[in-house]
């Protein structure tokens, strides 16, 4: 049954990705709504899939790299309807649906059993730490989309190319304040997690912090989005830089995500 | 009935005809009862707007209508039927149909696309409509423009796109800074495109308006006009760190505004973006500024270029629009001829009905003691016999013909069916 449900959530979030980018060339009002309704199918049935898991395993569903993936391109649809429920952006899910689906894709090649939790984790800190880090990390992620939308707007209104996809995206202004937005969002969330994290390896670990390379990484995208934020409120860098920004921090998140659980020891390493 | 469309655009009549044959003001009360009482008019709505008068009306007789509307147009806008006939276009049945609904959808239009037309159009058979000389089947056809104008609104992007410079200036504002109210914009010297420019934005919600001109007096009329504050043109730069949309026709010879200036600007103003527009021929912003971050420059070319491809887009859309009035004209005759063929099929089945029960009663009446078996049976000959009767008629008014107004008025004759009454 939960497979089922799962299977079934791949599909719909895959069939309004193609719809999505297919919307970027060939598009309209229509088939952004399509893309957004098949979505919203898709994120009903992944919601219950999710809660299914949970009652299964009796733990927030985030212990392998099955369950974390999922739950992170969960975290993303959430923050993606956040944002269309306020700025009705039609044409946002052409850049935040490829995310989503590569996160559903990734999840869905690992190893799918429950497997239980070593009693050492076994503490109210995994949800509150995993769910601070994931969410954070989901808002980082679709401002990484808006980014590449401003990037692209940014393009067309300097090369004068004034085109149909010109047209549906928004302003430069709004691509901004929401960019901006998500990472004063998921830059706090991004700490707490970190700081949550500390304390929960204390408990665990006997330290607070053991330079294990998923601390250093998480290290390096809370000294980024820092830094985002800081030459953007000091210099001024908004805008076209604030967008590369939050590209490259979405691109430390993903190494953090899947370079260090594959390619590096570490004691976060869903194994 | 038939409808009769007579009129006369910028297309086919200069600005003087045109505006000898206008109804304007009083005129358009007298117009429309003057048309009202031509003995062919059954209903009639005017439409007086200064790229067109057209008279939409339905008649009796197409061709009697006409010259009775053309010798009425004559004597009451005092004007030689050889000084505006050869302007006048005449549409009937389909082609009046279509005709009205192109000019609704805005696609007759000087500008296709533009959007005040069909608004014109509704106030001409509101007013019409008032005045009670509109009829079932103007009304209708009204209808239907509106609702064909509609569809070709939102199932084309006819209307979408800017076809003007000043225009297209507002809408690349907009895809900079989304909301246009509480930016702040300066008038960099003062020519007369510029000043369009200028009031569209102040139109469009900007509030903050500053003019810099090279005459200080002049710049001051220009900034009360915009309910703004003159600044001295020596001035502009230090302003421009406060600027978010900068308009420059100043008839520079030379640049007026450098790379190396609008850097430090941009510093200044922590590199908050800016939309400059340059409309002065020579230019007079250096153009390499276009490549400082967060500086959007535009100059008069670039700005007629987006003019030119919403123009060619809208001649792509306007085919789009071309085959939604093909459609909507279509189910329009279908509801014509419905109206016509319907009553005149029910009143024969009603007429042979009549017969059939007033012959079976004179029949009871003179056998009282038939039993209801036969009685029955006998009914149901009589059903038969008037079903197969009135079957042929009955198909042939139900066929779409070309002839089939001229077969309604025979079957009514040779079945002695009175069309009035039965109509409606």
């Amino acid at each position: 049954m939960g497979t089922v449900l799962f299977e079934l959530a791949l599909t719909f979030y895959f069939a309004a990705t193609i719809i999505s980018i297919v919307d970027i060339f060939k598009g309209g009002k229509e088939s952004s709504r399509l893309m957004t309704f098949i979505t919203g199918a898709g994120f009903a049935i992944h919601s219950i899939s999710i809660i299914y898991r949970y009652a299964a395993a009796g733990q927030l569903p985030i212990t392998s790299m099955h369950e974390a993936s999922s739950f992170f391109a969960w975290c993303i649809v959430l923050i993606f309807f956040f944002l269309e429920y306020k700025y009705k952006i039609g044409i946002m899910g052409s850049f935040i649906m490829p995310i989503v689906f590569i996160f559903m894709l990734s999840s869905s090649v690992f190893p799918r059993g429950i497997r239980p939790l070593t009693p050492v984790l076994q503490s109210y800190w995994l949800p509150v730490h995993t769910f601070l880090a994931f969410l954070g990390n989901a808002a980082f992620a679709v401002a990484c989309g808006i980014g590449t939308m401003y990037l692209l707007q940014e393009h067309y209104l300097k090369s004068k190319h004034l085109g149909d996809l010109f047209k549906r995206l928004p302003s430069l202004q709004v691509l901004d304040e929401i960019n901006y937005r998500l990472i004063t969002i998921g830059f706090p969330l991004l700490t707490l997690a970190i700081i949550t994290g500390a304390l929960w390896a204390e408990s665990a670990w006997g330290s607070y912090w053991r330079w294990d390379p998923k601390e250093v990484w998480s290290l390096i995208t809370w000294f980024i989005y820092a830094l985002v934020l800081h030459v953007r409120l000091t210099a001024g860098w908004r805008g076209k830089r604030a967008a590369i920004l939050s590209i490259i921090g979405f691109l430390a998140i993903l190494f953090t995500f899947f370079g260090v659980n594959l390619l590096l020891k570490s004691l976060h390493a869903f194994k | 009935m038939k409808i009769l469309i007579i009129g006369l655009n910028h297309k086919t009549a200069n600005v003087e005809t045109r505006e000898r044959l206008a109804f304007n003001g009083p005129k358009l009360e007298e117009g429309v009862f003057g048309l009202k009482k031509i003995p062919e008019v059954k209903e009639v709505a005017v439409l007086s707007t200064c790229n067109r008068v057209e008279l939409y009306t339905c008649v009796s007789n197409t061709a009697s209508a006409a010259e009775n509307i053309k010798n009425f147009l004559s004597g009451f806008h005092n004007i030689a039927r050889s000084d505006f006939e050869k302007s006048l276009y005449i549409h009937t049945d389909t082609d009046a149909i279509r005709h009205i609904l192109r000019v609704g959808s805005s696609l007759d239009s000087m500008v296709v696309g533009e959007p005040q037309i069909l608004g014109q159009l509704k106030d001409a058979f509101d007013f019409a409509l008032s005045k009670k000389t509109t009829g079932v089947l103007l009304n209708k056809l009204m209808k239907k423009a509106i609702s064909t104008a509609k569809r070709v609104r939102t199932e084309t992007r006819i209307a979408e796109n800017a076809v003007s410079i000043s225009f297209a200036a507002v809408e690349l504002a907009k895809k900079i800074f989304t909301d246009l109210s509480g930016k702040s914009f300066m008038l960099l010297g003062a020519g007369e495109m510029a000043e369009l420019a200028a009031r569209h934005l102040v139109n469009n919600g900007v509030t903050d308006v500053k003019v810099a001109n090279r005459t200080y007096e002049r710049g001051c009329e220009l900034a009360k006009e915009f309910n703004g504050k003159a600044v001295k043109f020596e001035e502009f730069l230090n302003e421009l760190i406060h600027t978010d949309i900068v308009i420059c026709s100043t008839g520079a010879p030379t640049y007026v505004l450098l790379k190396d200036h609008m850097q430090k600007v941009m510093k200044e103003r922590k590199h908050k973006p800016v939309f400059i527009i340059d409309i002065s021929v020579p230019r007079n912003i250096d153009p390499e500024i276009n490549k400082i971050e967060n500086v959007y420059l535009y100059d008069v070319d670039d700005l007629q270029d987006v003019v030119d491809t919403n123009i060619l887009e809208r001649k792509k859309e306007a085919e789009k629009a071309e085959d939604i009035i093909d459609e909507e004209v279509e189910k329009f005759i279908k509801w014509m001829s419905s109206l016509d063929s319907v009553p005149t099929i029910v009143a024969l089945r009603q007429k042979a009905e009549n017969i059939k029960n007033e012959e079976l009663e004179k029949f009871k009446n003179k056998f009282p003691d038939i039993d209801a078996e036969k009685m029955k049976a006998l009914e149901y000959m009589a059903t038969a016999i008037i079903n197969k009767l009135i079957h042929p008629p009955t198909v042939a008014l139900k066929e779409d013909t070309e002839d089939r107004d001229e077969l309604i008025a025979m079957i009514k004759k040779l079945y002695g069916i009175n069309g009035d009454e039965n109509e409606e």
